[in-house]
């Protein structure tokens, strides 16, 4: 941990650069969201089980939010990887029910782990073929990864036609590996009959977790990390200052598809079910989640620890039109929409006059000749 | 190789097709020295640069570089780095977005891990022996032009190398800016890096340079010492030809008309960019905006134009009060406008020059009714060869046209809608003292066949040339005007200072 804060210490310039301010900004609507919650609604707000609940449900969002900032960072974009999600869930759920392979007589706790190593070769797979078409050939990122998507989407019903589920009564020993939940004894509530529950946290959310703070520290400390930043805010400099752009393009796709996988396993273990419908529109969120979180569609700009903050931001939208009684599902994907929509106009608002300021000295300087 | 000699070419041949780029030419390059490669628009100067860079491979020719025996074959602009040799480029290829010192040494670090401590030391060491105003964690994007410009040269420095080439350093500097960016080159001078000058501004060279060596045409005219090349001479040499006429220019016509009839009038014109001023000017009359930058010479011409929102004002056309709110309707009211930034507001790059050049006559006879492919290939021709534009032929895009022959192509595309007023706005800006004075040439004919135009340029000595009144600007606001014998630098001078003690903004 020492590690984690030193490198969140060293992001502080002496004054604060735009992506951190944007971070700063979702961090401090978060926590404004989250106290509107608690003094509005309460209830569930105050406990802190709901933060975990938020983690537990969308620990995979968080892993492709990863993903996206990456790859946004270097002026990209990947709409492919809630597809490799909804496949990799899938794949997983059809090897752990003995349906795609025969896996007589492996221990349950080998099955997860090879279920674990299909999830990162076919985000792998996807990541390079999709960072090669980019990279290599100079094709728009967003052809390819629609290309990867749909490529996904539908071999998830090749897989199978019929929704999967892992269930009690056929695969016990395996839920019981991946169902895991870490109980935190000083942070449960009591429930209705008085008996303290305590937290739980699924596995999913400590591999989020670390995946988090993993690219973080990449994207500070790592030569690769820094080229990409680089790469996305000048592609023809970057070429100039001696880095080789192609690759650090392909990297940063191959680390995409990477985490996709990731997530796609997270995600398994958390719905234990595949179908062809999983984190659909998932990229969309994840997309969302970085921009909140600060990272520009431009490129060059942006950190993985605001998007871990856009995507509690978006989790915290959605329970707070739920708790306030619109349960339709529609207004939460309309509030999310105008949030979105807000949040892009103050940080240009923000940005715009930043850039005021910063240039008014410069145009003095002209007019006195 | 000789002492203290770091770089020689010899019998450089470069060719392209239908064009000799370079044709024997012979530069050399001493240790501690600033040499200033001069040539118009077209000379060779960015050939020449771009096979020692490694970007051309050369047809012929040696290079031979100290410390490095034999001649050396230069593949890339990686090797030409490798071998000692750095470029620092007109447009700034550095990140924005990172800070300066990752920016000097992103790229040329070893191992996975990055040394923020370690770099940020190094370069802050380096920045203040150099005394280059920036902060090691400081944003490069915040700093201003020049510093970028400094932290390109500190970063090739550091490269350790003995030939530092700058193209067009100074183009986008102001003057305090330049001061800078002199004495960070007379500073490497002195610790013995060779350095190649390359710019358009004269001034600069005598200020700097200890050689210079003129191309033309593709071919070596000379080495010279700076003390034994007056800037006359030197003028002289890259034009190849004296210098008659280049001063005087006859403008009675133009002078004796602005007393004449109006062809366009404005009372109390104001737009989001300007504010209100009045505004007229004389059939075949010649007048221009003078000055300082940002004083809001250009805001006023836009706003004649239409080019920003109009917000108010009166406007008389020939006589009849028009309303002026769009570009189009300025271009059918006879006015034509030429912007000041080319290639943001003029050329359409990847379009040819022909298509460029029909551009605003198809504007205005609308989209629905276009112009046959034989009539455009006319007009095409005429232009190119009244304008004398050089260029392979034209289907060429306009992009790989040298910037003078850039603003010939838009001169040309307002010229074919026959105005009867045009607005010049910086139309000599970069380009090379030939092609000015037959700009200037051309505008005064212009006017003797009756065309109104404004002109407008930072060189108060070009504006006196050519005008024959000019309308003094100084915070937004006209105040003063100018015209006969009051049309001397320092009446010039003296209105934009005038008595103003208060500053812009």
């Amino acid at each position: 941990m020492t590690v984690n804060t030193k490198a969140i210490g060293q992001v502080r310039r002496e004054k604060i650069s735009n992506a951190n301010l944007l971070m700063y900004i979702s961090i401090g609507i978060f926590a404004a969201m989250y106290l509107a919650g608690i003094l509005i609604w309460g209830g569930g707000f105050r406990k802190p089980q709901q933060i975990f609940d938020i983690l537990n449900n969308y620990a995979y969002l968080i892993i492709i939010g990863c993903a996206l900032t990456i790859v946004m960072i270097t002026g990209g974009i990947d709409i492919s990887v809630a597809g490799i999600v909804a496949l990799v869930s899938m794949v997983d759920v059809m090897f752990l029910k003995g349906r795609l392979l025969p896996a007589e007589g492996m221990s349950d706790g080998v099955k997860v782990a090879l279920a674990a190593c299909i999830a990162i070769g076919i985000g792998l797979a996807f990541g390079a073929v999709q960072g090669a078409l980019v990279a290599y050939l100079d094709i728009q990122p967003f052809i390819i990864s629609l290309a990867g998507m749909f490529f996904a989407r539908g071999m998830i019903t090749i897989v199978s036609v019929e929704p999967m589920q892992l269930t009690v009564q056929e695969e016990p020993g395996i839920l019981d590996i991946i169902q895991h939940r870490i109980e935190i004894g000083f942070l449960g509530s009591p429930n209705k009959k008085g008996v303290m529950i305590p937290a739980r946290i699924e596995i999913g959310v400590i591999i989020a977790i670390a995946i988090l703070f993993i690219i973080a520290v990449m994207l500070r400390k790592s030569r690769i990390g820094r080229n990409f930043y680089a790469v996305g805010g000048n592609r023809q400099s970057a070429l100039m200052l001696g880095i080789n752009v192609k690759r650090t393009r392909f990297t940063a796709h191959l680390f995409s598809g990477l985490l996709a996988g990731i997530a796609g396993f997270v995600f398994m273990m958390h719905n234990v079910s595949g179908n062809a419908t999983n984190a659909t529109a998932g990229e969309m969120d994840a997309i969302a989640s970085s921009i909140i979180g600060g990272t520009l569609l431009s490129g060059g700009v942006g950190n993985v620890i605001g998007t871990f903050f856009g995507v509690m931001i978006l989790a915290t939208i959605k329970l707070i039109v739920t708790a306030s009684g619109l349960t339709k599902p529609w207004w939460q994907t309309i509030t999310s929409g105008a949030m979105l929509a807000l949040f892009i106009l103050l940080q240009s608002v923000v940005l715009a006059n930043r850039g005021k300021k910063v240039k008014l000295p410069g145009w003095m300087k002209l007019g006195k000749g | 190789m000789e002492d203290g000699i770091v770089l020689t070419m010899r019998g450089i041949c470069k060719n392209f097709p239908g064009v000799r780029a370079l044709q024997n030419v012979d530069f050399t390059l001493r240790k501690g020295e600033i040499h200033a490669l001069m040539g118009e628009n077209g000379a060779g100067k960015s050939t020449l640069i771009k096979v020692l860079t490694g970007v051309y491979d050369k047809d012929a020719g040696e290079i031979h570089v100290d410390g490095i025996d034999g001649a050396v074959t230069i593949r890339s602009p990686q090797d030409a780095q490798d071998k000692g040799i750095s470029t620092v480029y007109q447009e700034i290829t550095l990140c924005p977005n990172l800070s300066v010192a990752e920016n000097m040494y992103i790229g040329r670090q070893k191992g996975m891990r990055v040394q923020w401590k370690e770099m940020e030391k190094k370069t802050g060491k380096l920045l203040e022996s150099l005394s280059i105003p920036a902060r090691p964690k400081q944003q490069l994007g915040s700093c201003s032009l020049a510093v970028q410009q400094m932290v390109a040269i500190a970063r090739a420095v550091d490269a350790e190398c003995k030939v530092l080439i700058l193209d067009e350093p100074t183009s986008s500097l102001d003057d305090k800016e330049v001061e800078m960016l002199f004495s960070l080159m007379r500073d490497l001078r002195s610790r013995g890096v060779g350095i190649i000058f390359v710019t358009h501004f004269l001034e600069q060279v005598y200020a700097v340079s200890d050689r210079i060596t003129v191309l033309r045409n593709g071919e070596l005219v000379g080495e010279y010492e700076v003390q034994n090349l007056p800037q006359v001479e030197l003028v002289s040499k890259m034009m190849g030809k004296e210098l008659e006429g280049l001063s005087d220019l006859d403008k009675a016509a133009s002078a004796n008309a602005s007393s004449g009839e109006a062809y366009y009038e404005a009372e109390g014109l104001s737009s989001s960019e300007a504010k209100p001023f009045d505004f007229r000017i004389a059939k075949g009359e010649v007048n221009g905006f003078t000055g300082l930058l940002g004083s809001g010479r250009s805001e006023s011409v836009r706003a004649i134009f239409a080019a920003d929102r109009v917000t108010g004002g009166k406007v008389t056309v020939d006589g009849k009060v028009k309303n002026i709110t769009k570009p189009i309707q300025a271009m059918k009211a006879g006015i034509g406008y030429l912007p000041e930034d080319r290639k943001r507001d003029g050329i359409i790059a990847d379009l040819s020059v022909r298509e460029n050049i029909i551009l605003a006559l198809q504007v205005m006879k609308g989209f629905f009714h276009p112009l046959n492919r034989k009539e455009t290939e006319e007009f095409a021709d005429e232009y190119i060869k009244a304008l004398e534009i050089k260029t392979a032929n034209q289907d060429t895009p306009i992009k790989s046209l040298s910037g003078g022959n850039q603003q010939k192509v838009i001169l040309a595309r307002w010229l074919l809608t026959h105005p009867n007023y045009l607005i010049l706005d910086e139309p000599t800006r970069g380009i090379d003292v030939g092609t000015k004075t037959e700009i200037q040439r051309l505008v005064l004919k212009l006017a003797e066949e009756g065309m109104s135009v404004t002109f407008i340029s930072s060189e108060i000595e070009e504006m006196l040339r050519t005008c024959s009144r000019l309308i003094v600007m100084r915070d937004r606001k006209i105040v003063g005007e100018l015209k006969g014998k009051e049309l001397t630098q320092s009446n010039v001078m003296y209105t934009i200072a005038g008595g103003g003690k208060e500053n812009a903004c």
